[in-house]
């Protein structure tokens, strides 16, 4: 009756000490650098160099990678990457995507790429010296109902190659990106092609949304853009597509999570310390019980969300189990986000606290495709 | 690891347990839905048959069997620093197979009663023994009291080498089919939790009178008693745990049955949320309508979004459920955990279960598929053994970091 399939190992909540270790390094530099960054990032658009560049230091861009690759990790694993993504989405989900789209791109590589294409693109995100490339892994287009199984961007044969055109939406920095994954259809198929920044037929034309605004999104206008048979990035029967977009929703959902950790930490001391009528609003049950709910629907999120992950980590199929973890942390992530809000009252519509990033942030989490990748 | 699938040490008894809904319990299912208050004297057979699997298997039992928190030094040192998966694990993924078959037919099934759970939970090695074999109902509920479970009047007071017992309790499940009755009195009004006691009560004896049995929405197949205790003396060694009265331990003694009660309502509302999105799943499918985990739900049919929605909280609820029994089995305090799951399994089991006969209409609507009687006998499981909003007391004062005088 139960559809995931049984396990040979035990049922267990614990993260082996390598994933431990790296959730220590990841949730530190979530409190010291990325929160106290996060409404300039928000203001201004961007995020920071610096934050940026300690999340290279800490090996982010290549955690995906498996070492025989030159990455980090003895094994890329689906879990370790979603333990990771949680833990950095409590500092902000916004420069979390910013700090992790590049990975993404080095992932999809890992994953997918030709040794040629590896080798000619991966070096630059797992090396230790010089700075890593700006890269945007990018399925979304912007047209109501959008479902990535049918992209309207297509893809041409010509000759030996290949002709793209089509919009793709919420690419993460396109403007400074160097190098894109774009999903496009190929005779009745979805595929994945690698485009470099300078080819001809590009146009990248900034599209700051209701929220992530530190991850600053782009459009990316493809206009006859004509590109050569290796830029193929998996094969044309949509396989590698496919596990790209469910692994893009695993990571989302473990921003939802992070996000939603964020927001319930923030309202408990809140409530608290908040005065009305002579007590703390906490000791009042229609605001309690907001804050409880919060916090049991916020574990219902985490435990699908790494169910899907330890399956994709196992080599499991996780289709259904990813596809519930996205329902649920679209659906509660954002009743998260709002709820965060109302707690606060009025205090919690202006910029003064966190939560109305937080709101903004987690309507993202239903309708993004691509971008991030466990 | 990380690893959240049902092990496979336990994926036997899930079977068996799934196995004994099909074939046991669901033929009889509307039977005794119909015919409220005639004993399911089928449920004879399959008792003799949970108590041989029990005996063979690493289980704790496919029923309501309480399981205890303690474990001996021997078994405690045999695996430090391993991951258990043990008797809460398998106890609630068999409570939630058996109900996938009928709830009401799991909370009669002899010998594995509520009060067997307090016998685990309290009763000391010598009782145990003396209790085997015995099906014991649990008595807390009065007219006048619910979720204030410390406030309850039942009084006992000490008479020689015996207790007397009065007071009047409602909602007993199996107070008539069982053969004895786990009652809660208080030793002395005047101090509060520390004084509440639990007896255990043979139901031949003459203080007790069954008054009557109630008519309800749902799990019908379940009697429920209304008990009166009348000069109702007991064996003072018929007092489960220690007869001292200790202010300081607080009510943490009659309540640790709950810890492990609450997970096991959790797995009702799994099971019976389960079979209504089986059987809808079905139906839909004959209907044409195509589920598909890939696309986003809102270019699918209305159905097929609802029906996603539905399964999403479903397996967030049964995670949730397994998080607590883990919790258990690794000897960590789990009453945050356990209400978590609790109060998620209660609401989501009436959501999905009625949402289900609305997807179905008529159908599943009328008494031809049973549906409309999942729809009922799940709102029992957000309230008995503790409501919505006393789970939500809990996980908001343990969150919040709240006394039970400052969040009321």
């Amino acid at each position: 009756m139960y559809p995931g399939a049984t396990s040979a190992g035990v049922f267990d909540l614990t993260p082996t000490e390598d994933e431990q270790m790296l959730m220590d390094a990841v949730t530190e530099l979530a409190a010291e650098l990325v929160r106290p960054a996060a409404a300039a990032a928000d203001a201004a658009c961007a995020a920071p160099v610096e934050v940026l560049e300690a999340a290279r230091e800490i090996g982010l861009p290549g955690l995906g990678v498996s070492d025989a690759l030159g990455g980090i990790m003895a094994e890329r694993s689906a879990m370790a990457g979603t333990l990771v993504t949680e833990a950095l989405a409590h500092g902000d989900m916004g420069i979390a995507v910013a700090a992790l789209a590049p990975g993404a791109v080095a992932t999809a590589l890992a994953l997918w790429g030709t040794e040629a294409q590896q080798q000619t693109y991966l070096p630059a995100f797992i090396g230790d010296s010089g700075k890593v490339p700006v890269a945007a892994l990018t399925l979304s287009e912007p047209s109501v109902l959008f479902d990535p199984f049918t992209p309207a961007t297509t893809a041409v044969r010509d000759g030996d190659g290949f002709v793209l055109d089509g919009v793709k939406s919420a690419v993460v920095r396109g403007a400074e990106a160097e190098l894109f994954v774009i999903g496009a259809m190929l005779d009745g198929r979805e595929a994945l092609f690698l485009v470099e920044s300078g080819t001809d037929g590009l146009e990248v034309e900034a599209d700051p949304s209701m929220g992530l605004r530190a991850a600053g999104l782009a459009r990316l206008h493809l206009t006859g853009v004509r590109i050569a048979a290796d830029a193929l990035l998996g094969d044309t029967e949509g396989v590698a597509y496919t596990e790209c977009v469910r692994l893009s929703r695993l990571a989302w959902c473990a921003l939802a999570v992070g996000t939603g950790q964020a927001v319930l930490d923030y309202v408990k001391d809140y409530v608290n310390e908040r005065q009305a009528f002579g007590e703390p609003i906490s000791h009042r049950q229609s605001v309690a019980f907001m804050v409880a709910d919060i916090a049991i629907e916020l574990q219902a999120m985490r435990l699908l969300t790494w169910k899907a992950a330890s399956r994709a980590a196992r080599g499991a199929d996780f289709a259904r189990e990813v596809g519930l973890a996205r329902q649920l942390c679209a659906e509660r992530g954002m009743r998260i986000g709002l709820d965060g809000v109302q707690l606060l009252g009025g205090h919690g519509f202006v910029k003064e606290h966190p939560v109305e990033r937080w709101y903004r942030d987690l309507r993202a989490v239903g309708l993004m495709e691509g971008a991030v990748l466990v | 690891m990380i690893n959240l699938e049902i092990p496979e040490k336990q994926t036997e008894l899930v079977d068996q347990a799934h196995q004994l809904a099909v074939h046991m319990l669901r033929p009889i299912s509307r039977t005794y839905d119909r015919a409220e208050h005639d004993y399911p004297h089928e449920l004879d057979t399959l008792a003799a048959l949970i108590d041989a699997i029990s005996e063979t298997g690493v289980t704790g039992g496919a029923g309501a069997s309480g399981v205890r928190r303690d474990a001996s030094p021997a078994d405690a040192a045999s695996d430090a620093g391993t991951v258990r998966n043990g008797a809460h694990l398998a106890s609630v993924l068999s409570v939630a197979e058996m109900c996938w078959g009928d709830i009401a037919l799991l909370l009669s099934m002899p010998r594995q009663g509520l009060g067997n759970s307090a016998i685990a939970s309290l009763a000391n090695e010598e009782q145990r023994e003396r209790y085997r074999g015995t099906w014991a109902a649990m008595a807390i509920t009065e007219p006048g009291v619910g979720s204030d479970s410390a406030g309850i009047t039942t009084t006992a007071v000490k008479d020689g080498d015996h207790y007397v017992i009065n007071g009047e309790k409602i909602y007993v499940t199996s107070g008539d089919r069982a053969d004895s009755v786990v009652v809660w009195a208080t030793l002395d009004r005047e101090l509060g939790r520390a004084a509440i006691k639990s007896f255990l009560v043979r139901k031949d004896n003459p203080g007790l009178t069954v008054e009557r049995l109630e008519h309800k929405l749902g799990i019908r197949a379940s009697d429920t008693a209304a008990i009166t205790f009348t000069d109702c003396r007991v064996p003072a060694e018929d007092l489960l745990g220690s007869a001292e009265i200790d202010t300081t331990a607080g009510f943490a003694g009659a309540m640790v049955t709950f810890d492990n009660t609450r997970p096991l309502v959790a797995a009702m509302a799994v099971g019976c949320a389960r079979a209504s999105l089986d059987l809808t799943r079905d139906l839909l499918e004959q209907a044409g309508v195509v589920i598909d985990y890939d696309r986003p739900a809102q270019v699918q049919s209305a159905a097929a979004a609802k029906f996603i929605q539905l399964e999403a909280d479903w397996e967030g609820t049964q995670l949730l459920m397994m998080q607590a029994a883990w919790m258990a089995d690794n000897r960590r305090p789990n009453s945050l955990e356990a209400s978590m799951a609790k109060a998620k399994a209660g609401r989501v089991g009436s959501d999905v279960t009625l949402s289900c006969v609305q997807l179905c209409g008529t159908l599943g609507y009328s008494e031809v598929e049973l549906l409309e009687k999942w729809a009922r006998d799940s709102k029992i499981l957000d309230i008995f053994e503790g409501t919505q909003q006393i789970q939500q007391l809990i996980v908001a004062r343990r969150i919040l970091g709240l006394t039970s005088a400052e969040l009321k």
